[in-house]
């Protein structure tokens, strides 16, 4: 935990910095701000996560007293909390915005994308995700990624150029000097741009605190019917669990990280308010992929590969 | 200043951007893994997923691409995130090779401190004068010098007294303002975040203790207010009809209400009628804070402007002289058309000369290179198109630096810092080239 020390030579130098908080918000502003001055197009992916609804606050905060000048997508797995799809039409509706959806349901159900074995559907995302930038022509895609969560994100750009198949090579990343950001980009490219990208998860939460931000409830701790599978509490539900073998039990949990119900954990909490949230986020000894996501488990470089590929 | 005073006590210094420059030999990424583990900021999946045999290797928790960790080597800058109860640090990981060069300019860009790595057994090698004439280039505030691998020569506190004056010597010579030198053992956890057992001749902090106490609060009173404008905010909409405010982050000094204030490059005057501090009025804002201005008169600013104090208005030009770090595959020669970006603003330009390359050993000049290519630090002359308001990168890294852009396909060419010269502020070699410039 950060807590504030004194500045020796402050007040005779007549210097100052800003509280860590303080300054994570003024870079993300500044980087909201970039992309409004550089681009025609840009749109925030918005999930109904924690990390994206900061994103949302930030982007409010950067342009008042007037609208934020980009819409939102999201990218429906068809595996969604339901807590989270209602935040997330309540949201769009508070403040106005213009909400475009890219569904794998669609996807597998026009035979595009096939259903996975082991019915997560994480993966099968980067097909809708990336069709839906090319027909939209979206020139920047705001991603809630943290260069925290994860070793191949701690080599992320602020701004991710990516050709039109969305891919990214982190071999040919253009270097990031100063806060001069360059956007430039040929038609059918665009920029995946990440504002968060010096936050860590206790940021976030430190963050949400200081502001008041409200969120989905599953961040919480609440009841809930959960089985074991690959050392996660994974929801009970329709999407495929559990199956034979399995048994549902009711757990007091909640959620840190905020995916498709088929491959996000739940973890054993009674953190029920964001403070009580940060103590435990403070004392874990699992970082919140590590402890909530399947997904990130399939491989080491699982993260580094689905990026290539044109992925969150 | 007294509101501003009033701020300064109820604010403090606690993130601190740093840089490390080493190669795996020096045991740079051993280090990181060390203040990371140590000052328990890895977790315990992470650790599993490095430990082999039952022992972690430290090294391996930086390096996260899927070719670092075949061929074990850094490729790319990473940065890392720790805290400890004093400090938030952002850690700019960077590799060491002579073929990565751009990636330690990247990381040193926004480094407030760098931690140079040389390994006991072999002291002061090329590539530590390369780190310290890259930390030097950049302006980096605060070097260290982590002595690394004591065991090795037995604790023995002549060689590392060696080695810290030779380093301190030639890196003062270069003109970097400040060295701290400390004997540590990365492996071992020696004066990584616990003082040594083994080193009672040391007295000094250790690298955390340093980390965690070193002053980077921005000094407003030498700094002359600078406000590149990113975005015209107009709402237009019932309840603000008229608000039109100039929004940025505040490169360099404070802006207060009231205060004369110039448009760069048109020239006009006006003062600064309110700012907004993210939907809050306030009376003072200061770097780097993300702020709107309100201006008492309505006069033409767009994006790429530069709103400064009218006493403290830098010159506009259109020719350039900087020092650069070439960081395309592609070579950049004389006559090369560009795109410059300075700030918020964009303008055509062309290469007019490159007076020189710079050997990274010391930065003495190679004249008349003809071309930079991949890494090459070298001086410029620049055309600009339109005349920009730009400062010395000497007072301020954010509006004295630009990069060079491909107009073609968008690529980063060039890492530029504007000035006469390059390191120190007097000369302190005496082989002056004919080009006319010292260092």
């Amino acid at each position: 935990m950060t807590v504030l020390t004194p500045s020796p030579s402050g007040l005779t130098h007549s210097a100052c910095a800003l509280s860590h908080l303080d300054a994570l918000e003024s870079e993300a502003v500044h980087i909201f701000r970039e992309v409004a001055g550089e681009f025609e197009n840009p749109v925030i992916l918005f999930s109904g996560g924690k990390d994206s609804i900061v994103m949302l606050h930030l982007a409010l905060k950067a342009f008042t007293p007037a609208p934020v000048p980009f819409a939102l997508l999201h990218v429906d797995t068809g595996h969604n909390f339901p807590e989270v799809l209602d935040f997330r039409d309540r949201t769009v509706e508070q403040h106005g915005l213009r909400l475009h959806v890219a569904s794998v349901q669609d996807y597998i159900d026009r035979g595009v994308l096939k259903e996975r074995p082991d019915g997560t559907r994480n993966p099968l995302q980067t097909l809708p995700l990336t069709e839906k930038i090319q027909a939209e022509r979206f020139d920047a895609v705001f991603g809630g990624g943290r260069r925290d969560e994860e070793k191949a994100r701690a080599k992320e750009r602020v701004f991710s150029l990516r050709d039109e198949f969305s891919q990214w090579d982190p071999r040919r990343q253009r270097p990031e000097l100063w806060n001069l950001y360059n956007g430039r980009h040929a038609p059918g490219e665009h920029v995946r741009v990440f504002p968060l990208s010096n936050w860590t998860e206790l940021d976030v939460w430190q963050y949400i605190a200081r502001e008041g931000i409200e969120l989905p409830s599953i961040y919480f701790a609440h009841e809930r019917e959960v089985f074991r599978r690959g050392g996660m509490w994974l929801t009970a539900g329709e999407w495929g669990g559990p199956k034979d073998g399995e048994t549902v039990e009711k757990r007091l949990v909640r959620y840190r990280t905020v995916g498709d119900m088929s491959c996000t954990g739940a973890v054993d909490s009674d953190a029920d308010t964001v403070e009580k949230v940060i103590a435990e986020i403070a004392a874990s000894r699992l970082t919140e992929r590590g402890a909530t996501r399947a997904d990130d488990k399939l491989s080491e470089a699982a993260m580094e590969d689905r990026k290539r590929e044109g992925y969150f | 200043m007294t509101a501003l005073e009033t701020r300064v006590a109820t604010t403090t210094a606690d993130t601190l951007r740093l840089a490390t420059a080493g190669s795996v030999d020096d045991g740079k990424s051993t280090l990181v893994g060390r203040l990371l583990h140590d000052s328990k900021s890895v977790l315990a999946d992470q650790l599993e997923s490095v430990t082999r045999h039952g022992t972690p290797d430290l090294a391996l928790l930086t390096d996260g691409l899927r070719a670092e960790r075949e061929q074990g080597i850094t490729i790319d800058v990473a940065y890392r995130y720790f805290a400890t109860p004093r400090r938030r640090f952002i850690l700019a990981d960077t590799p060491g090779h002579v073929q990565y060069t751009r990636n330690m300019v990247t990381g040193a860009s926004t480094a407030e401190l760098t931690v140079i790595l040389v390994d006991a057994r072999n002291g002061v090698v090329e590539q530590t004068r390369r780190h310290a004439a890259i930390a030097a280039l950049l302006r980096v505030p605060h070097v260290v010098l982590a002595v690394n691998k004591m065991d090795l020569v037995g604790y023995a506190e002549s060689v590392f007294a060696a080695i810290a004056e030779e380093f301190t010597a030639y890196a003062t010579e270069l003109g970097v303002p400040e060295v701290t030198a400390i004997p540590i053992s990365a492996l071992e956890g020696d004066n990584v975040v616990e003082p040594s057992a083994h080193m009672d001749w040391y007295g000094g902090p250790t690298v955390l203790e340093h980390l965690e106490t070193v002053p980077v609060a921005h000094d407003l009173a030498h700094c002359q207010a600078r406000l590149p404008v990113q975005y015209v905010i107009r709402p237009q909409s019932a309840e603000h009809p008229d608000y039109r405010g100039y929004a940025g982050q505040i490169a360099a000094g404070a802006f207060r209400v009231g205060e004369s204030v110039t448009v760069l490059p048109s020239g006009r005057a006006t003062r600064i009628a309110g700012i907004d501090l993210l939907g809050r009025s306030v009376d003072v804002a200061w770097t780097p804070q993300s702020v709107t201005l309100l201006l008492e008169d309505d006069i033409d600013i767009s994006r790429g402007d530069l709103i400064v104090p009218s006493k403290d208005a830098p010159p506009t030009t259109q020719d350039i002289e900087a020092t650069v770090c070439h960081v395309a595959d592609e070579p950049l020669r004389v006559g090369h058309r560009v795109l410059l970006k300075h700030g918020t603003r964009t303008v055509k330009a062309i290469v007019k000369d490159i007076p020189s390359r710079l050997t990274l050993d010391d930065l003495s000049p190679h004249p008349h290179p003809g071309q930079l290519a991949a890494n090459d630090i070298g001086r410029v002359k620049i055309r600009t198109a339109e005349p920009l308001p730009v400062d010395s990168y000497a007072d301020s890294r954010r509006t004295g630096s630009f990069l060079l852009i491909d107009p073609a396909d968008g690529t980063t060419l060039t890492a530029g810092m504007v000035g006469a010269s390059c390191t120190a502020p007097e000369p302190v070699r005496n082989e002056t080239t004919d080009d006319g410039w010292d260092l």
